[in-house]
């Protein structure tokens, strides 16, 4: 006990470079665990960026490829499904909702999802969160030129209830060709989700159609043949074409034979996919990055133990002394290394305690604009037994550090015995 | 306890350092208890090596060293290490505490480390505390400086916590290598007189290095290392 009490003192002498010290490994231990965090966070919300949709259902292709362009408007349809398609299998007895989704056009590089009311009763994330308005209301199928803004492009855009906006064809940033002969006007804005959908702008399927009603061969009409968008209300808007739809089942014991008849379809080549398979293949993917954030968040902790690595070893040279006072007074080698071991002990312990209390400082201050702006849920929660691990170990690697400098002050005792070297 | 065996008894001792030359050859040397003994040491006579034998950090090549008539390379590193703190207290020439303790844990260290120094410590005094306080007192440190922190006090006000730190717990023998040399002469007799009084209180007897000559006539006996030391007197020839 009265080697910790010399150990603390001595360390209370040099308090500077010990404060230091632990203050590098502090920082370094709340980045690992805050890495950690948001690494098994992410995880789980990309897990539940869709939720409760058994299928979904496009043209035949890869899943991944599936997944990206129909939940995460990444990349594009290689083709389109036929609506009697959808009506077919909307029909099917096992399902028990469908949601047509249709892509293509875009409104400064967000994207435009084509779709039914529908889509807002049935499309879930995280934990069966429902999607929500932050103002106004959702689109109705009726009214073709309404849409409905993700959050994140309302605030991007700075887009109000009322305003009325152009789209674009295609999903280029820059689009050559724009729909302005057939303004859309904002009637609702979501709240955030941390979701694609933030990066959404939703239009009734009929407003799909209108938009591309007099296009011939994918080009604009001209002149006499052009359609306004008064005509286009008159006519019959109903789609033929659409990219992918959402299947939620009655029961879920359904899935694979459903799935199965789909993908064996003879009407049209389509492809059924899991949701959540499709989304773990794809961290799969990406879990390489994950796991290099990690490693090289183990690598700063490293680095912050290496420092106080340099601490101690500099330390040494100038408490020759204080080791032959201790030699003199009966302090066997061995104290003096143990002396040097509670010191390391002590500075990676203070230094993981700070690093505990940081990162929940940090997740204090950062947890509402994450949540909002990420959808990443950081917790207040207990360390997990996974985090007490990574403590644990990072205390042992410590004190198997500190070893170094004191194997070095027990040769350097034993040489210097009780000379007091100046 | 009194001992009538020599408090230190040398005999044929020889020593070098590894791969140098022979630096200690002393046919005999011995100091007997209570006795106050003055060597007088110039630098590069071997002196610090001597201190380092018996205090049991080192041991000698061949030849006998005794204290209290324990053959010291008889005994493990980790014994002679408990056997110094028992029986020897010591101090140097200056900066003997360490600066980030305060005053009364200084003085109390080597009961740390010794049973039998707590004991007998707390003995006399009911305990370790009482006895370093009592100590201090007698060396002149008034009680306010006892809890200042060691760094704080005088080079002078430093040697007598360093002497009360040696005599704490009655050690038979009481190894001081210069302590007066950052003195003044004044300070530097008051300082003596100071410990030579103790060490009579506590029966210690007292190995006094030094190179001032002028200290040697207030010792019962004084002894020149390099008279002593026969590698030192080939080498001089």
């Amino acid at each position: 006990m009265h080697l910790l009490r010399i150990a603390l003192r001595s360390l209370n002498n040099r308090r500077f470079t010990a404060l230091l010290t632990i203050f590098a490994i502090a920082l370094s231990m709340a980045l690992l665990l805050a890495v950690e965090r948001v690494r098994t966070e992410a995880r789980s919300s990309f897990a539940s960026t869709i939720s409760s949709t058994d299928l979904i259902v496009g043209a035949r292709s890869g899943s991944v490829n599936l997944l990206l362009y129909s939940v995460f408007r990444i990349g594009n349809a290689t083709n389109n499904i036929r609506w009697t398609s959808f009506e077919h299998f909307a029909q099917h007895p096992q399902v028990q909702w469908a949601v047509p989704l249709s892509l293509g056009d875009s409104h400064h590089g967000y994207r435009v999802l084509g779709t039914s009311e529908d889509y807002f009763n049935h499309y879930q994330y995280s934990r069966k969160k429902h999607l929500a308005l932050a103002q106004g209301r959702f689109f109705t199928d009726q009214a073709p030129f309404e849409v409905v803004l993700g959050a994140e492009v309302a605030n991007a855009l700075d887009y109000k209830l009322g305003q009325e906006l152009v789209l674009a064809h295609g999903v280029a940033t820059v689009s050559l060709v724009k729909h302005d002969d057939k303004p859309f006007t904002v009637v609702g804005i979501l709240q955030r989700t941390g979701t694609p959908v933030d990066h959404t702008l939703h239009i009734a399927l009929a407003g799909m159609e209108a938009l591309h009603i007099d296009w011939q061969h994918g080009a604009p009409a001209y002149g006499r043949q052009k359609i306004s968008a008064e005509q286009a209300l008159q006519m019959d808007l109903q789609p033929k074409e659409i990219t992918a739809m959402l299947v939620g089942l009655k029961s879920r014991m359904a899935t694979f034979a459903v799935q199965r008849e789909i993908n064996q379809w003879r009407g049209e080549p389509l492809l059924a996919i899991l949701p959540g398979v499709a989304l773990q293949e794809l961290w799969s993917l990406m879990g390489t990055a994950e796991k290099a954030l990690f490693v090289v968040s183990l690598f700063v902790v490293l680095t912050g133990l290496i420092g106080m690595l340099t601490a101690i070893l500099t330390s040494l040279n100038e408490r020759r002394r204080e080791m032959a006072i201790l030699r003199s007074v009966g302090a066997r080698p061995w104290h003096i290394a143990s002396l040097l071991i509670l010191e390391a002990f002590t500075l990676a312990f203070v230094g993981i305690l700070a690093g505990v209390a940081f990162l929940y400082l940090g997740i204090a201050i950062a947890q509402a604009p994450l949540q909002s702006h990420y959808g990443l849920h950081l917790a207040f929660s207990a360390p997990t037994v996974h985090e007490w691990q990574l403590l644990g170990a990072v205390l042992a690697v410590g004190v198997l550090i500190g070893a170094i400098p004191a194997w070095r002050a027990y040769r350097q005792s034993l040489a210097d015995g009780l000379n007091i070297r100046l | 306890m009194v001992c009538q065996s020599p408090i230190i008894e040398l005999h044929d001792l020889r020593f070098a350092w590894p791969k140098q030359d022979l630096l200690l050859d002393i046919a005999e040397f011995t100091v007997q208890p209570q006795q106050r003994v003055f060597l007088k040491g110039p630098s590069g006579s071997g002196k610090t090596t001597l201190l380092g034998l018996l205090g049991g950090v080192q041991l000698p090549q061949s030849g006998c060293i005794k204290l209290l008539g324990q053959d010291l390379s008889q005994l493990s590193a980790s014994a002679r290490d408990r056997f110094r703190v028992d029986h020897s207290g010591f101090i140097f020439q200056q900066f003997n505490l360490l600066p980030f303790l305060s005053v009364l844990d200084n003085v109390v260290l080597p009961c740390q480390f010794s049973k039998l120094r707590k004991q007998r410590a707390s003995i006399r005094h009911g305990s370790i505390e009482a006895a370093a306080q009592a100590l201090l007192q007698q060396l002149g440190l008034a009680r306010q400086l006892h809890s200042k922190q060691a760094g704080e006090l005088s080079i002078g006000q430093q040697q007598r916590v360093a002497a009360a730190r040696a005599l704490i717990g009655q050690p038979e023998l009481v190894i001081a290598d210069e302590p007066t040399s950052a003195l003044d002469a004044d300070s530097r007799e008051a300082f003596l007189q100071l410990l030579f009084s103790e060490c009579a209180a506590a029966d210690a007897s007292l190995l006094f290095v030094s190179h001032d000559q002028s200290l040697a006539t207030l010792f019962d006996r004084s002894i020149d290392l390099s008279q002593l030391n026969r590698a030192m007197r080939e080498q001089e020839v």
